[in-house]
């Protein structure tokens, strides 16, 4: 499978990555190599195989349904990139929002 | 199957289903917060639910049970191992930048479900799949002038998503297919199905076609929040696809929002390119395997759901299917009319139930557990009627005396001296006071006996209502016919 540009260029808009449209060529290019190399697997048969989905030989591991977090609003809103607004300042885990630049639908 | 009337002939309108539910549980779905609902912003957030780096999702083993219940709710095929995956958008109230879901492998896939309709048949709707997800945070837009403000308290709250097949043909069809489901969750306990609070949302996939022909192109339309307005929302959709196509366009397959203000569809313009989710399995978390015997013990916990008992109250009390069927959409009202009906006339106890109880409740905006009037008063009203204590008429006021004042009608009998009058001496005499006093009357009977009604009415109201009308009746007669 070989990628042209305007997919290169869409896989980088989903993930929003600013690519500059001179490196998008040469982007499609590298990344068609990977894609030829990671294709050789198709050489083995796996028609009977499942699919794997961890090499660890364990099951889920589940969580009783218990409150043991939260409450922590100071924590949580501390790195938020954009700013914080606080409902009480003097008390940060009281709550408060994340702030974005306007989202409008 | 209703058919709409276009200008060049009649449409069939197709409808699925896609309806969000809140699993009921104290934590999230992957993490220790909790999932109480009006909490201030950010304070029911852990780590995980905030997407920093290095969190770990670890699932909660209450949320799997609750998926699993509902499916056996729905009759439906317990997938005994699903997968989770990542269903990747950005959006500000998803800080992941993917949702945790359930792609190609579910817990639940096909089911069925048993909708009732307004003129009283039944049809059954197929049911395609149902998953478990996060749910994402709440953006609000309007607290500031250039910012929006973003609460995670949501983030990562469980959600079941239940997806219908494209069985639905009309807005009727669609509206009984969600109040069946919920009554289905209420009643299994799986979700609160509070339709205000947002614990149960619906997208709704519309699409027209020629009767019988081929499927026409769908909109979807996103987030409707009661029953009413998907009614509406459908209705209104179904008819501006018909006039597209009549007037020679095409349906564009997009995503649309209701205008519950305006009852109308528009077309949602941004996320043109979202539809491009790129589902992986999510590297986090392994496949969620358990055995059928799980299944089974969650199986012996079910509880009679509304169509079990519906039939039953039909078969056992005799009762209407239309009466059946009110009685147990709702499970507390079930459990509140069966505590009346216990030991007592099935058909009175709904009678009393469907009408004046219910009529109480509108009036006064309660509902069965808020009503004043318990059930164990309602039935001693029954009772009281039943051993000739008191007539008719008075069960009427004494009901009214009950609502007022929340006490045991046999206290009130007492209090207010409502007993029906069974001695014949007095009652012998109220007669004998009505027809002296009106020998006019009684000449007229000779010759008209449709008279002997309003004898009767006026020895009921000389005694106040309280004299037993069997005793009026027989004693009426033997005077007046002597």
């Amino acid at each position: 499978m070989s990628l042209d540009k305007d997919t290169v260029a869409r896989i980088a808009r989903l993930a929003r990555l600013k690519v500059p449209d001179e490196e998008l060529a040469p982007l499609a290019g590298e990344l068609s190599g990977i894609f030829a190399w990671i294709e050789q697997l198709n050489e083995v048969d796996t028609k009977n195989v499942e699919p794997m989905s961890s090499v660890s030989d364990v099951t889920l591991p589940m969580r009783a349904d218990k409150v043991t977090d939260g409450g922590v609003a100071a924590k949580v809103l501390a790195n938020a990139p954009g700013g914080a607004v606080y409902i009480d300042p003097s008390d940060r885990n009281a709550g408060g929002f994340f702030t974005v630049p306007k989202v409008v639908e | 199957m209703s058919l709409i009337k276009g200008e060049t002939g009649e449409w069939e309108i197709v409808l699925g289903l896609e309806v969000h539910a809140q699993v009921i549980s104290d934590a999230k779905l992957f993490s220790g917060a909790p999932t109480t609902f009006g909490a201030d912003p950010n304070t029911q957030v852990s780590l995980v639910d905030a997407a920093m780096p290095g969190m770990l999702p670890v699932i909660n083993e209450r949320c799997v049970e609750q998926a699993i219940r509902t499916g056996l709710g729905l009759n439906a095929k317990i997938n005994l191992r699903s997968i989770f995956d990542r269903k990747n958008y950005f959006y500000q109230d998803l800080p992941q930048g993917y949702q945790i879901s359930q792609y190609k492998d579910p817990i639940v896939g096909e089911g069925a479900v048993e909708i009732d309709l307004p003129d009283g048949k039944t049809r059954t709707i197929g049911i395609e799949r149902l998953h478990l997800e996060q749910d994402a945070g709440k953006s609000l837009h309007d607290q500031h002038p250039s910012q929006t403000y973003v609460d995670l308290n949501r983030s990562g709250v469980a959600l079941m998503e239940i997806v219908s097949k494209p069985d639905m043909r009309s807005a009727d069809e669609a509206a009984a297919y969600l109040a069946k489901l919920r009554s289905i969750v209420r009643y299994l306990g799986t979700c609160d199905g509070n339709m205000d609070e947002g614990s149960m949302r619906c997208d709704v996939n519309v699409s027209v076609r020629r009767p019988g022909g081929e499927l026409g192109t769908r909109c979807e339309i996103k987030n409707v929040n009661s029953i009413r307005f998907v009614k509406q929302a459908i209705e209104y959709e179904a008819r501006r696809q018909i006039e597209v196509i009549e007037s020679g366009g095409t349906i564009k397959q997009e995503t649309r929002n209701f205008d519950s203000g305006r009852g109308e569809t528009r077309s949602s313009r941004s996320k043109e390119d979202a539809q491009d989710y790129r589902y992986f399995p999510d590297p986090d978390l392994l496949p969620l395997i358990f055995t059928q015997e799980y299944v089974d013990q969650i199986r012996a916990t079910l509880p009679e759901l509304p169509d079990a008992r519906k039939n039953r109250y039909i078969k056992d009390y005799g009762l209407s299917p239309y009466d059946a069927g009110v009685l147990t959409a709702e499970k507390e009202t079930a459990e509140f009319f069966e505590a009346v009906a216990k030991g007592r006339d099935a058909k009175q106890a709904a009678n009393l139930v469907t009408g004046d109880f219910f009529a109480m409740l509108k009036r006064r905006s309660a509902t069965v557990e808020t009503s004043p009037i318990s059930a164990a008063n309602l039935g001693k009203l029954l009772d009281l009627q039943a051993d000739g204590t008191i007539s008719g008429r008075i069960a009427k006021d004494l009901f009214v005396a009950m609502e007022e004042t929340g006490k045991d009608p046999a206290v009130l009998v007492e209090e207010r001296g409502l007993k029906q009058v069974t001695d014949t001496g007095a009652i012998e005499a109220a007669i004998k006071a009505v027809i002296d006093a009106n020998p006019g009357q009684v000449a007229a009977y000779k010759a008209k006996p449709t008279m002997f009604g309003w004898f009767v009415g006026q020895v009921m109201k000389s005694t106040g209502g309280k004299a037993n009308p069997k005793v009026v009746n027989e004693l009426l007669k033997k005077v007046l016919d002597a």
